[in-house]
C-alpha cells in the first residue's frame, strides 16, 4: 500500500471507531431525551403528593411508590452493608489461608448472577415462609445484589491504605483492631461511601428482584411485613397497561428514576474527587 | 513430681493477645462466613424449590416446547431458545460497536475527548432496565413497526428471518434492546484489555512507521485478543440474565420461531411475568428450575470471561456494574 | 547520506517540564555515536526526538529541527509515520511482537509497507537476521513464537525486524541493559559490523561500551549536550569540568 493509501486507512478507522463510540452513545442521548419531553409534563406537586388512582380513572402520582424505593433501599442498605463492609474488610487484612479465597470467588460469582435469580432466592426463604410478598424481601434481594459490589470496592480500598500508615501506628503499641477501626477505615471512607452510593444507584432501579417479593402496593407502605410499592415496579405496570394517563406517568415516574440514580452517582463522583485526596 | 521445662514457642504467625483483635478476627470472619454461606444457601435453595419439576420432567424439560400451566406440562425450550437468540442477536450488534469504541477510546481518540465519551459510556450502563424497556415499548417498537421492519420485509423478505406481520414488538427489538444495554460493558471491559497492554509493544510497532491504526491492528489487538474475548463473553453473560427491557418489548409468546420479526420469550422473561401469578407448585417448581438454569449458565460464561480478561493485563479491578 | 543528522536548537517538554535545552549537534554519517550521561539526563528523550517518538507521549512538545538527510523531519507537513520509517528503532527492554512468529516480527515493517510476495520477505528476512548475526541461531525456528527465544535473542530479532526495512539510521536506547554479559557482547560485536554501513546512534549509561563501539561520544547532563567529540578524547581529555566529574565516577 502507498503511503498515502496507509494515511487514508488510518483515517477511515479512527472515523469508524468514533462512529461507533457515538452509536455506544447515542440511545442514552435520544432516551434522555424522550424522558424529558414525555415525562416533564406529567412530573408535577401531584405525582410527588398523590397515591395511584383506581384502574381507569385520570390523575393520582406515585408518591407512595417514590416512599417505598427509599424505604426499600435502607432496607437493603442496613442488611447490605455491613456484611459488605466487613467482608471486603476481611478480604483485605485477613491471613487466612483458604476462606479469603473462596470468599472472593463467590462474590464474584454473586456478581454476576442475574437480579431475577436473586429475586428467586429471596422468594423461597422470606417470602415463602412468610407466606406473603412484603418490604423485608424485597430490601434482602436488594441486599444481596449490593452485596458483592460493596465488598469488591470496599477491599479495593482498604487495600490501598498505605502500609506505612498501619505501620506506624502499630509500632505506637496501638492494638491491630483500634489500627483497623480507627486509622485504616477512616482513611479508606470516603472511597468506601462512593462505593456504598454506587451500589444504591445500581439497586435503586432494579425491577426484576422485586416482582414477586416485595410485589408492589397501590397503597401506602404499611409494615416491613407487607408488601410495598416501588418506582420501578410501577413504572413497569404502568407502561404494559391500556390506559394513556398511566403511560404519561409511567414517563414522569422513569425521569423521576432517573433523575435519582443519576444523582446519586454523581455525589459518588463528587465525594471521590473533593475529599479522597489521602489515599491515592 | 516432674517440673516441665518452659520451651520456647516460635511463633509462625503473631496470634492475637488482645480480645479486641479476637473479637475484630471473629465478626470478620464471620461477615466472610455469611457471604460464602449465602450463596451457598441460593443453589441449594433453588435446587430444592425446583426438584419437583426436575423429578417430573427430567431431561424432557430442556427440549419440550410445551408450556401449558392448566395441563401442568412445561418445557423449557421455547425460553432457552428465545434467551439464546436474542442474546445472539445483540451481541451480533454489540461486539463491533463495542470493541470499536472501546479502540477509540483505548488508542485512537485524542486524549481530550477521552474522558467525557467514557463516562457517557458509564451512564449508559446505569440507566435502568425498566426505562430502556419503557423506551423499547413506546418509541423503538412503533419505530420498527412503522419504517424498519417494512422495509427489511420488502428488502430481504425471502430470507425466513425476516418475514411475517410486522408487530414491531418481538425477536428483532429484544436483539437491539438487548444490544444497547450490554454495549456498555463490553465497551468498558474491552478498553481496560487495551488499556492493559504494554505501552512497549506500541512504542515496537510505532517506531517501525507503523499508523496509529496499525498498531493497534499489528501490537495491540492481536496481544489482547483473548481479553477481548472474554469482554465478549461478559457481555454474553449480561444479555442472558437481562430481564426487564427484554420482557416488555419480546412479545411474550413461547413458541420456536425463526423470524426475527416473531414474538419470542425468554428464560428470565418467563420467570418474571408468571412467576407471581403461578398457581400451582409443580408450575412454580418449572419456573424456579428455570431460573436455576439461568443461574447455571451465567455463572459458567462469567467464570470463563474472568479468566480470559485476566490473562492479558492480570486481574482487572472490580468491574463496576 | 553524507549529511548524518544534523540537529539545530532542539528543546523538548513533557508538559511544562522543560527536559531538553537548546541542542544543537552533527552527528556523523555511517559511524556509530554514543549519548551518555547520568539517569534523567534527557539522552533517551533526545534520541526519541531524533524519529519523532518523543510526541507520541501525550503532553510532550518538540522546537528546533533535526534534519536527516538533509530534510528536516520536523517541517510542517511531514508525516511522523514516513519519518520513523527510515529511522529505526531499538528500545530497552526486547519488545518483540508476542503474538507472531520469528519471521513474521522480523518483516512486520515490510508487510506495513505493503510488500506481500513471499520471495521478496524471506530474503529480506534471511538478510536482516544475518545482519544481526542471528540467521544461524534462528534458521531453523523462524516459525518459532518471537518471546520463544532468550533475551539476547529477542534483542537480535528486534534488530532485525529495524534493518529489515532498510533505514538510514538506527536508534539504540540502552539496548544491552536488560540482557546479561553475554548477550551484551554480542550486541556490541554486531553494532560494530554494522558501523560502516548505517549511522547509529546508542545510548548507554555504561562508560565502557561507549568507549568500545563509538567513534563519537556525546555527553548529556540536566537536559544539555555538555560536550560532543571524538569518544577517545572525551574520555581521556575531556574540555568540560562536568564531563571530567561524570567519567571519573564522581556523580550519576
Amino acid at each position: 500500500m502507498t503511503p498515502g493509501a496507509r494515511r487514508a486507512v488510518n483515517v477511515v478507522m479512527s472515523w469508524l471507531a468514533a462512529a461507533a463510540a457515538g452509536l455506544v452513545v447515542l440511545p442514552l442521548l435520544l432516551i434522555l431525551a424522550f424522558l424529558l419531553w414525555q415525562g416533564v409534563s406529567a412530573v408535577n406537586v401531584d405525582f410527588f403528593t398523590h397515591l395511584p388512582r383506581p384502574v381507569g380513572e385520570v390523575g393520582g402520582g406515585m408518591a407512595n411508590a417514590i416512599v417505598g424505593t427509599l424505604i426499600l433501599l435502607v432496607l437493603a442498605a442496613a442488611l447490605g452493608l455491613p456484611v459488605g463492609i466487613l467482608g471486603g474488610l476481611y478480604l483485605a487484612e485477613s491471613r487466612d489461608r483458604r476462606l479469603p479465597w473462596i470468599a472472593r470467588f463467590l462474590a464474584d460469582v454473586l456478581n454476576g448472577v442475574p437480579s431475577i435469580v436473586i429475586g428467586i432466592f429471596a422468594y423461597t426463604i422470606i417470602v415463602l415462609p412468610m407466606r406473603r410478598f412484603s418490604a423485608l424481601a424485597g430490601g434482602f434481594a436488594l441486599a444481596v445484589i449490593m452485596l458483592p459490589i460493596v465488598v469488591r470496592t470496599s477491599e479495593e480500598l482498604v487495600r490501598l491504605v498505605p502500609a506505612s500508615l498501619r505501620e506506624a501506628a502499630l509500632a505506637l503499641g496501638i492494638p491491630q483492631w483500634k489500627v483497623l477501626l480507627r486509622v485504616v477505615l477512616p482513611t479508606a471512607r470516603a472511597g468506601i461511601i462512593t462505593g456504598v452510593m454506587v451500589a444504591i444507584a445500581r439497586v435503586a432501579g432494579e425491577t426484576a428482584p422485586l416482582l414477586f417479593t416485595a410485589f408492589g402496593n397501590r397503597f401506602w407502605h404499611q409494615g416491613l411485613d407487607q408488601p410495598i410499592a416501588a418506582l420501578p415496579l410501577q413504572i413497569f405496570a404502568y407502561a404494559i397497561a391500556p390506559y394513556d394517563d398511566w403511560h404519561r406517568q409511567a414517563w414522569a415516574g422513569a425521569l423521576v428514576l432517573i433523575g435519582l440514580v443519576f444523582v446519586v452517582s454523581f455525589a459518588a463522583r463528587v465525594v471521590t474527587s473533593g475529599r479522597f485526596t489521602g489515599v491515592r | 513430681m516432674a517440673v516441665v521445662a518452659a520451651v520456647p514457642r516460635v511463633e509462625v504467625q503473631a496470634a492475637p493477645r488482645n480480645l479486641g483483635d479476637q473479637v475484630l478476627r471473629v465478626v470478620l470472619r464471620a461477615a466472610a462466613l455469611t457471604l460464602v454461606l449465602l450463596v451457598l444457601a441460593m443453589v441449594v435453595a433453588m435446587v430444592h424449590a425446583s426438584w419437583p419439576a426436575m423429578r417430573a420432567f427430567g431431561w424432557r424439560f430442556l427440549v419440550s416446547s410445551t408450556w401449558d400451566p392448566v395441563a401442568e406440562q412445561f418445557g423449557a425450550l421455547p425460553f432457552v431458545y428465545g434467551t439464546l437468540l436474542s442474546s445472539l442477536l445483540a451481541l451480533l450488534i454489540a461486539v463491533p460497536l463495542g470493541i470499536g469504541a472501546a479502540i477509540y477510546l483505548a488508542e485512537l481518540a485524542p486524549a481530550w475527548i477521552r474522558p467525557p465519551i467514557a463516562f457517557l459510556v458509564e451512564l449508559v450502563a446505569a440507566v435502568p432496565s425498566v426505562i430502556y424497556g419503557l423506551w423499547g415499548i413506546f418509541v423503538l417498537a412503533p419505530l420498527l413497526r412503522v419504517w424498519v421492519q417494512p422495509v427489511l420485509g420488502k428488502t430481504l423478505g425471502f430470507l425466513p428471518l425476516f418475514q411475517g406481520p410486522p408487530y414491531g414488538i418481538g425477536m428483532l427489538a429484544a436483539g437491539i434492546i438487548l444490544a444497547i444495554m450490554v454495549v456498555p460493558y463490553i465497551t468498558a471491559v474491552s478498553r481496560e484489555v487495551l488499556l492493559a497492554v504494554p505501552n512497549t509493544q506500541r512504542e515496537a510497532a510505532l517506531a517501525l512507521g507503523a499508523t496509529r491504526w496499525e498498531t493497534t491492528r499489528i501490537a495491540v489487538l492481536r496481544y489482547g485478543r483473548s481479553g477481548l474475548v472474554g469482554a465478549i463473553l461478559l457481555g454474553l453473560g449480561r444479555a442472558l440474565g437481562e430481564t426487564m427491557a427484554v420482557t416488555m418489548v419480546i412479545g411474550n409468546r413461547p413458541e420456536v420461531a425463526i423470524s426475527l420479526f416473531a414474538p419470542g420469550y425468554t428464560m428470565a422473561s418467563v420467570v418474571a411475568n408468571e412467576f407471581a401469578e403461578a398457581t400451582s407448585d409443580l408450575y412454580l417448581a418449572a419456573l424456579i428450575e428455570i431460573g436455576l438454569l439461568l443461574f447455571a449458565v451465567t455463572v459458567v460464561v462469567n467464570a470463563l470471561a474472568r479468566l480470559l480478561v485476566w490473562s492479558v493485563g492480570g486481574p482487572v479491578k472490580a468491574i463496576r456494574e | 547520506m553524507a549529511d548524518g543528522i544534523v540537529v539545530r536548537d532542539l528543546n523538548a517538554w513533557f508538559g511544562t517540564t522543560h527536559v531538553l535545552r537548546g541542542i544543537g549537534v552533527t552527528i556523523a554519517p555511517k559511524a556509530v555515536t554514543a549519548v551518555i550521561g547520568p539517569s534523567g539526563c534527557g539522552k533517551s528523550t533526545f534520541v526519541r526526538c531524533l524519529n519523532r517518538m518523543h510526541e507520541v507521549v501525550p503532553g510532550a512538545r518538540v522546537t528546533g529541527s533535526v534534519r536527516v538527510e538533509g530534510m528536516d523531519v520536523y517541517a510542517p507537513g511531514v508525516d511522523p509515520v514516513q519519518v520513523r520509517r527510515k529511522i529505526g528503532m531499538v528500545f530497552q527492554k526486547p519488545n518483540p511482537f508476542p503474538t507472531m512468529s520469528v519471521f513474521d516480527n522480523v518483516v512486520a515493517g515490510l508487510r506495513l509497507g505493503g510488500v506481500r510476495e513471499r520471495s521478496v520477505l524471506d530474503e529480506a528476512a534471511e538478510r536482516a537476521l544475518r545482519q544481526a548475526a542471528l540467521w544461524d541461531e534462528v534458521k531453523d525456528q523462524l516459525g518459532k513464537s518471537g518471546v520463544s527465544l532468550s533475551g539476547g535473542q529477542q534483542q537480535r530479532v528486534c534488530i532485525a525486524r529495524a534493518l529489515a526495512v532498510e533505514p538510514e539510521v538506527l536508534l539504540m536506547d540502552e539496548p544491552c541493559s536488560a540482557l546479561d554479559p553475554i548477550a551484551t557482547a554480542k550486541i556490541e560485536e554486531l553494532i560494530l559490523e554494522l558501523r560502516s554501513t548505517l549511522t547509529i546512534v546508542v545510548v548507554t549509561h555504561n562508560m565502557q561500551q561507549a568507549a568500545r563501539v563509538s567513534e563519537s561520544t556525546g555527553f548529556f547532563l540536566l537536559g544539555e549536550l555538555v560536550e560532543v567529540g571524538v569518544t577517545r578524547q572525551l574520555f581521556t581529555n575531556p574540555h568540560d569540568k562536568r564531563t571530567e566529574d561524570y567519567i571519573t565516577g564522581r556523580f550519576g
